[in-house]
C-alpha cells in the first residue's frame, strides 16, 4: 500500500474497518509526508497530538465501532479553534494563542473518530482570494503555493486546505466560505469542495470575519468523501450558535446514486459574458454538456445583479469585520503592543501591529459605510440589493434543479500578479459572491485543465438545504468523468 | 460625533482625503503613517469606485436583508424543520448560566494578567 496518500476518505475507511491498515500507521504515514512543509500549507502540526488521536481511533475500531470517519485523517483551516493545537487565523494578532474550546466542527469530526493531522495555512482572518494574505510571523514563507505549479496562488482563503488536498498530504480538510472561499481555492487546486446552506454548520470556534455569511464546509477529493464529511460536519447548535438552523443532521449521501433523467441544470448568461476566460469556458461547457449526457437538460436563466454583487459583498462583509475585530483590543488575548502611553494608545499600536494590510483595509472601508451619514447610501442601501439577489435565485429556481457555471473568471494566477492590487482579488471573486449573500449552498468540482494546465472547476449551486441535490449530481459526474482522480505531478 | 460633518455627503462622489483616513483610523483605533495613509487612501478610492453602480440601483419598497435565514422562503424549510412551519426567526438562548467557571484556561492566552484579573492601563488618576 505505497500509495496509501492518494486514497481519499471512503477508501481509507474501508481498509481501516478491514483492519488493512490501522489509525496509526496511517497517521505514521500521512505525518511522515509533512517534513519540509511542501507548499507551506500547515502553520502548525504536533505528531504527538496526532498519534494520540490515532490510537483512540484504533481502540474504537477494536471495539467494533464502524463509524464512517473513524481513523481517517483530516486537517483544519486555521481559522478553526482548537484545543489542541494553537489557533492563528493567519494572523499575527493571534500567534500563538491557544483556544480553550473546540469549534463546534472540529469536535463533531473529534467525536465522529476523525484524527487531526494538524492547522492549514489561510488568509488572514479568511480575508483574500489568494492565500497570500498570511501574517503569521513564524509562519516562512508565508504564501502557500499551488501543487500543480508552484509559481501560482492556490486561491483563498482556505488555499492550505485546498493545497493540502491537492498535494496528497491530507484526504480531506475543513476550510470556510464567506464570498467563496472553499469554492475558489478547490477549483484553483482541482478538488472537490461545498458550502452548505448558511446555518447548517454551527459557527461556535469559527474565528468570524462576517457573520451573516461565514458558514464552513469540507475539501477533499470527491463528492462522495464531501458527503461523508459534510454529514458529520453538519447539525444544530442551538445553545452555541444563534444563527444555527434548527434542521436535524441529514445524511447528505443519501441521493449520491440518483440518476440525473429530467434534472433541470439552470446556466445563467451573466456567467458566461466576456469576462470568462476561454480556457475556463471550454472545460464548463465540455462538462455542460456531460451532464447533458447524463439526463440533464440545460435551462437558460438569468442572475441579472451577479457584477452588483462585488460592491454589496464588499460593503456587507467588511461592516460586519470591522465590528467582529473590535475584539482584538490586546486586553483578554492575542498581541499587545510592548510600549503605549495610554489606555486608547496601546489600542491603536496594539491593532496597528496585529492586523496585515487588507484586515485593516477592511476593518477601515466597514468603518466608513457603518458611520454616520453613510450607513443609508452604502451599508443599507447593500442589504436592499442583497434581498433582489437573493430574490434572483427564487426566480430561478422556480425553473431548475441546481445551477451550473464557472466557480472563477480565470484558471490560478501567479504568484504575486495580484498581490499590489486588492481590487483585482475583489473583482475575481464575481461568480461566487451571490450563492453567498444569498445563503445558499454552492460547490466546486473540477472538469478539466486550462491555461498552464491549471485545473478549472464548475460551481453548482442549490436552492436552500438542497446540498443532497448538489452532491448527487457532482457524484453521477464524477462517476462519468475522471477530473477529480488527477493528482499533480509529484504529489502522487 | 459624526465621522464627516453633516455638509459633507458630497464626498459620496469625491475622494476620500488624508483627513478623512486619519479620522476613520481613529474610529478604527488604528494608525498609519504618512506613506501608509497615502496607501490606504488610494485602496480605498480605488473601492469606492466600484461601488457607485450600486447606487443607481432602484431599491424603494426593498426590505433590507440583514441575514439569509430571514430570505429561506418558509416552504423549502418546511419539509426539513417542523420549527420552519413558525417562521425561522434568529433565536435568542435562555438566559441561564450555562458554562462553568474555566477563568483559569480562558486568561492563558491573555497578555497581562494578575489575580484572576486582567490587566490594562491605568484609565482614571
Amino acid at each position: 500500500m505505497s500509495d496509501l496518500h492518494t486514497l481519499g476518505v471512503a477508501q481509507l475507511s474501508a481498509l481501516l474497518q478491514k483492519k488493512d491498515i490501522s489509525a496509526v500507521e496511517l497517521a505514521t504515514r500521512m505525518l511522515a509526508r509533512l517534513g519540509g512543509n511542501p507548499h507551506h500549507v500547515f502553520l502548525s502540526v504536533d505528531s504527538e497530538v496526532t498519534l494520540a488521536q490515532a490510537k483512540a481511533a484504533d481502540a474504537r475500531i477494536a471495539k467494533g465501532d464502524t463509524s464512517p470517519l473513524l481513523g481517517v485523517p483530516i486537517a483544519h483551516k486555521d481559522i478553526f479553534v482548537t484545543t489542541d493545537f494553537p489557533t492563528t487565523a493567519g494572523s499575527r494578532m493571534l500567534e500563538g494563542y491557544r483556544s480553550p474550546f473546540n469549534a463546534t466542527v472540529v469536535q463533531r469530526l473529534g467525536d465522529a473518530g476523525m484524527v487531526s493531522l494538524g492547522k492549514l495555512s489561510c488568509d488572514e482572518f479568511a480575508m483574500g482570494s489568494a492565500n497570500e494574505n498570511v501574517a503569521v510571523p513564524s509562519a516562512h514563507p508565508q504564501a502557500v503555493t499551488n501543487p500543480w505549479d508552484v509559481s501560482r496562488i492556490p486561491g483563498g482563503s482556505s488555499g492550505g486546505s485546498a493545497a493540502a488536498v491537492a498535494a496528497c498530504l491530507a484526504p480531506a480538510a475543513t476550510g470556510t466560505d464567506t464570498g467563496g472561499s472553499i469554492r475558489q481555492p478547490a477549483a484553483f487546486c482541482g478538488i472537490t469542495g461545498i458550502k452548505p446552506t448558511y446555518g447548517r454548520a454551527s459557527r461556535y470556534g469559527m474565528v468570524a470575519f462576517a457573520s451573516s455569511l461565514d458558514q464552513a464546509g469540507p475539501m477533499a477529493r470527491s463528492a462522495q468523501d464531501c458527503a461523508l464529511l459534510l454529514s458529520a460536519m453538519c447539525g444544530p447548535d442551538l445553545d452555541r450558535d444563534s444563527t444555527s438552523l434548527d434542521v436535524k443532521a441529514e445524511d447528505f449521501s443519501r441521493d449520491l446514486n440518483q440518476p440525473l433523467k429530467g434534472l433541470r441544470v439552470g446556466v445563467p448568461h451573466e456567467f458566461f459574458g466576456e469576462g470568462l476566460a476561454d480556457d475556463v469556458r471550454g472545460p464548463i461547457n465540455d462538462a455542460l454538456k456531460a451532464l447533458q449526457a447524463q439526463g440533464a437538460t440545460l435551462v437558460p436563466i438569468a442572475l441579472p445583479r451577479t457584477t452588483l454583487s462585488i460592491p454589496v459583498y464588499y460593503i456587507i462583509a467588511p461592516a460586519e469585520a470591522s465590528s467582529n475585530l473590535s475584539r482584538f483590543d490586546g486586553v483578554k488575548f492575542g498581541h499587545r503592543a510592548k510600549a503605549f502611553t495610554d489606555l486608547a494608545d496601546m489600542y491603536e499600536k496594539t491593532r496597528s501591529e496585529g492586523f496585515g494590510d487588507e484586515v485593516k483595509r477592511r476593518i477601515m472601508i466597514g468603518s466608513y459605510v457603518l458611520s454616520h451619514g453613510y450607513y443609508d447610501a452604502y451599508y443599507l442601501q447593500a442589504q436592499k440589493i442583497r434581498r433582489m439577489i437573493a430574490d434572483d435565485f427564487q426566480r430561478a429556481f422556480a425553473t431548475c434543479d441546481v445551477i451550473a457555471g464557472p466557480v472563477a473568471p480565470t484558471v490560478a494566477w501567479k504568484l504575486g500578479d495580484k498581490s499590489n492590487d486588492p481590487l483585482a482579488n475583489y473583482l475575481a471573486d464575481i461568480f461566487t459572491l451571490p450563492a453567498s449573500l444569498a445563503g445558499l449552498p454552492g460547490m466546486s468540482i473540477p472538469v478539466g485543465f486550462g491555461e498552464g494546465g491549471m485545473p478549472v472547476g464548475m460551481q453548482l449551486m442549490g436552492n436552500y438545504l438542497q446540498e443532497a441535490k448538489l452532491l448527487n449530481v457532482a457524484h453521477q459526474f464524477q462517476l462519468a468523468t475522471d477530473h477529480h482522480l488527477k493528482t499533480p505531478g509529484g504529489a502522487a | 460625533m459624526p465621522l464627516l460633518a453633516e455638509g459633507f455627503a458630497f464626498l459620496l462622489t469625491m475622494s476620500l482625503t488624508s483627513a478623512d483616513i486619519q479620522r476613520l483610523a481613529q474610529l478604527s483605533r488604528l494608525s498609519f503613517d504618512p506613506p501608509d495613509n497615502q496607501r490606504m487612501r488610494e485602496g480605498l478610492n480605488n473601492f469606492f469606485a466600484i461601488v457607485e453602480q450600486m447606487r443607481e440601483v432602484d431599491t424603494s419598497g426593498v426590505m433590507p436583508m440583514a441575514h439569509p435565514i430571514d430570505a429561506m422562503p418558509l416552504e423549502t424549510l418546511a419539509s426539513h424543520a417542523p420549527s420552519a412551519a413558525h417562521g425561522m426567526a434568529l433565536r435568542l438562548r435562555d438566559d441561564v448560566v450555562s458554562e462553568p467557571n474555566h477563568r483559569e484556561v480562558n486568561q492563558r492566552s491573555a497578555p497581562a494578567v494578575e489575580q484572576g484579573l486582567f490587566l490594562v492601563p491605568k484609565v482614571i488618576e
